[in-house]
C-alpha cells in the first residue's frame, strides 16, 4: 500500500514515440483520447486504487513574499520554463510494480493515426503519512 | 455507547448469518446496515442482548435486501423458513471471518480494508479517511474483495500466518483520520487471541503492546521523532508493557517460537531496560541471531548489526553492516549511525544527508537532516 503521482508534462519530458502536437490530430483522435484517459480513471477507481486525477491550465504565475507589510511580488508567466506540468493522477497501489504497469497503461493513450503516445510519464512516490513502526532499529 | 464494543459484536453477527445461509456478500451489508441502525438507536432505547438485537435486525435487513432483489428471487425458498438462532459457535464464527478476510486470493491492501470492515466493523468512509483515499475507491476496494472471496467456502480452515500479516500491516499503518488503525489493529489481535490458542498470535498481541506503549515518547510536540535511546521513559505506558511481557512469557513457555515471539522479545528487552545504556545489547543479539534463523527478511539483518554495534562496539557493527546489501532501506542510516559511534563525524555527516535523501517519510527525512546538521554545526566550531 503505497501512493504514486503520475506526472504528466506539457514540456521537459523527453520526447515520445507518437509526437505529434495535438492540434494536428482528426477531432475523432482527440476524442478518442480523451474517451481512453476518462476510461482509465475509472477502471482505476473500480479497482480501488484511484486517489486523485487533476489536469492544471497550461499558464501560470510565480508568486514570492514580497517582505514586511508588502503585497506579494508575482512574475511569469515565463515562456522558456524548460519543465510544465499538464496534470497528474495519484494512485495507492500494491507495489512498485503494480505503479509501473498502471504508469504504462497511461502512456498508451491513443494519439495521431490512433497509435499509442509512448509518452514519457515520471513516477513518483509520495512520502508515508508517518512512519513504519515495527522495522526500524532506533524506534 | 461504547462504539468499540459494538464493533467487537460484528464478527460475530455476520459469522452467524453466513452459518444460516446468507452468501458473504448481502451478509456482510445487512450487518454494516444494522451497526449503523444501532448507533442511532441504541442511545435512547439500549437493548439488553446486544448482539441478538444486531443479528435479528441484520438478519431482517438481508431478508429486505434479498426479497428486493428480483435476480436473487430464486434465493427466496431459503428465505421463507427462517432457522432457529440456535446456540451460536461464536469464537468459531470470529476465527473463520479472520480467515476468510485475510484470504490468499486477496492483495495486502483488499485483506487490510475488507478485515477492518467485516471484522472491525469500521464504515467505509472511516478505513477511507485512515488510507487518505476517496470514499468511492475505498468502496470499489472492499466490494471487489467480498466477491473475490464469496466463492470461499467459510468453513475452510485458515493459515493464521496470513492473518498475523495483515493484522501487522494494519498496525504499522498508525494513525490517520479519525480512526487510530494502531489501537484498532490491538483491538482485532486480541479478539483472535481470544478465538484461538497459538504462540505466534500472543506474539503479535505482546509485540503491538510494547511497542503502542513507547507511542506517546516516540514524537517530541512539534511531531519530530525521538529516537529510542532519548525517549523519556517515564512516559512508556507502563501497563501495556506489563501486560505485553505476560503475554510473551506464556507465549515462550510453549516453545514454540516464532517471528512475531522473537521480535516481541526483543521489544521486551528494551522495554525492561530503565535507561538506554542498561539496555542488554548482548541478549538482543542473541534474539537477532535466533530471528534470522526464523526469517529471511533483511531488515532484520539490519537491526541486528545495529544491536552488534552497541554489544561489541561499532567496528563490530560495521563490520556486519558489511555483508548486507547497500539498497536496503535505511541500510545508509545505519552506516551513518556506527560511523558516528566509531567518531568518524565527517563520513557520518555525509552518510546521515544522503540516508535522509532516501528516507521514506517526512518524519525520518527530518530527523536524518538534523543528524547531519548537527554534525556538522559541531565540526564547523
Amino acid at each position: 500500500m503505497a501512493k504514486y503521482l503520475l506526472l504528466k508534462h506539457y514540456r521537459g519530458a523527453p520526447a515520445s514515440v507518437n509526437d505529434v502536437p495535438m492540434d494536428q490530430w482528426t477531432p475523432e483522435e482527440i476524442s478518442a483520447h480523451v474517451q481512453y484517459m476518462s476510461d482509465f480513471a475509472a477502471r482505476l477507481e473500480k479497482g480501488g486504487e484511484l486517489v486523485d486525477s487533476q489536469a492544471l491550465a497550461p499558464e501560470g504565475t510565480f508568486v514570492q513574499y514580497g517582505g514586511e507589510g508588502r503585497p506579494p511580488v508575482t512574475d511569469g508567466p515565463f515562456a522558456e520554463t524548460k519543465d510544465l506540468i499538464a496534470g497528474w493522477m495519484i494512485i495507492d497501489v500494491d507495489s512498485y510494480e503494480r505503479a509501473v504497469e498502471l504508469a504504462g497503461e497511461l502512456s498508451a493513450a491513443p494519439g495521431a493515426g490512433g497509435r499509442p503516445i509512448h509518452e514519457w510519464l515520471e513516477l513518483r512516490p509520495l512520502y508515508d503519512a508517518q512512519p513504519t513502526l515495527t522495522d526500524c532499529p532506533w524506534k | 455507547m461504547n462504539e468499540s464494543l459494538l464493533r467487537s459484536l460484528t464478527p460475530g453477527v455476520l459469522g452467524v448469518l453466513v452459518r444460516r445461509g446468507a452468501d458473504f456478500v448481502a451478509a456482510e451489508d445487512a450487518v454494516q446496515d444494522a451497526l449503523i441502525e444501532a448507533v442511532r438507536v441504541w442511545p435512547a432505547d439500549p437493548p439488553r442482548d446486544a448482539k441478538g438485537w444486531l443479528v435479528t435486525v441484520a438478519w431482517r435487513k438481508f431478508l429486505d435486501a434479498t426479497r428486493a432483489d428480483t435476480a436473487r428471487r430464486r434465493r427466496e425458498g431459503l428465505v421463507e423458513e427462517e432457522p432457529e438462532p440456535g446456540p451460536a459457535p461464536a469464537t468459531d464464527d470470529t476465527l473463520q471471518l479472520y480467515f476468510l478476510c485475510a484470504h490468499p486470493s486477496l492483495t495486502p491492501s483488499s485483506a487490510v480494508a475488507l478485515t477492518l470492515r467485516a471484522v472491525g466493523g469500521l464504515t467505509t468512509r472511516q478505513i477511507a479517511q485512515a488510507y487518505l483515499v476517496p470514499e468511492a475507491t475505498m468502496a470499489q476496494r472492499i466490494s471487489r474483495a467480498k466477491r473475490t472471496v464469496s466463492l470461499v467456502r467459510f468453513d475452510q480452515p485458515g493459515d493464521v500466518a496470513t492473518v498475523l500479516r495483515v493484522l501487522y500491516l494494519v498496525f504499522n499503518e498508525g494513525y490517520s483520520g479519525d480512526v487510530d488503525l494502531a489501537a484498532e489493529a490491538i483491538r482485532l489481535t486480541r479478539q483472535l487471541a481470544a478465538s484461538i490458542d497459538h504462540p505466534e498470535v500472543a506474539g503479535l498481541l505482546a509485540l503491538m503492546l510494547l511497542h503502542h506503549a513507547r507511542r506517546t515518547a516516540r514524537t517530541a510536540p512539534d511531531g519530530s521523532l525521538v529516537p529510542l535511546a532519548e525517549q523519556d521513559r517515564g512516559r512508556w505506558d507502563t501497563s501495556a508493557i506489563a501486560e505485553g511481557v505476560a503475554i510473551l512469557q506464556v507465549a515462550l513457555a510453549r516453545d514454540r517460537l516464532g517471528e512475531f515471539q522473537a521480535q516481541a522479545a526483543i521489544a521486551a528487552l528494551h522495554a525492561d531496560a530503565p535507561t538506554a545504556e542498561e539496555t542488554d545489547w548482548v541478549q538482543i543479539v542473541e534474539w537477532y541471531d535466533e530471528l534470522a534463523g526464523l526469517t529471511d527478511n533483511p531488515v532484520v539483518r539490519l537491526n541486528r548489526a545495529v544491536a552488534v554495534g552497541e554489544a561489541d562496539g561499532p567496528r563490530a557493527g560495521l563490520a556486519a553492516l558489511t555483508a548486507l546489501d547497500d539498497s536496503l532501506p535505511r541500510h545508509t542510516a545505519v552506516a551513518a549511525h556506527l560511523h558516528e559511534r566509531d567518531g568518524d563525524l565527517e563520513l557520518a555527516a555525509r552518510l546521515y544527508a544522503e540516508a535522509a535523501h532516501k528516507a521514506p517519510n517526512l518524519a525520518e527525512r527530518a530527523h536524518l537532516t538534523r543528524q547531519a546538521a548537527r554534525l556538522n554545526t559541531r565540526r564547523s566550531h
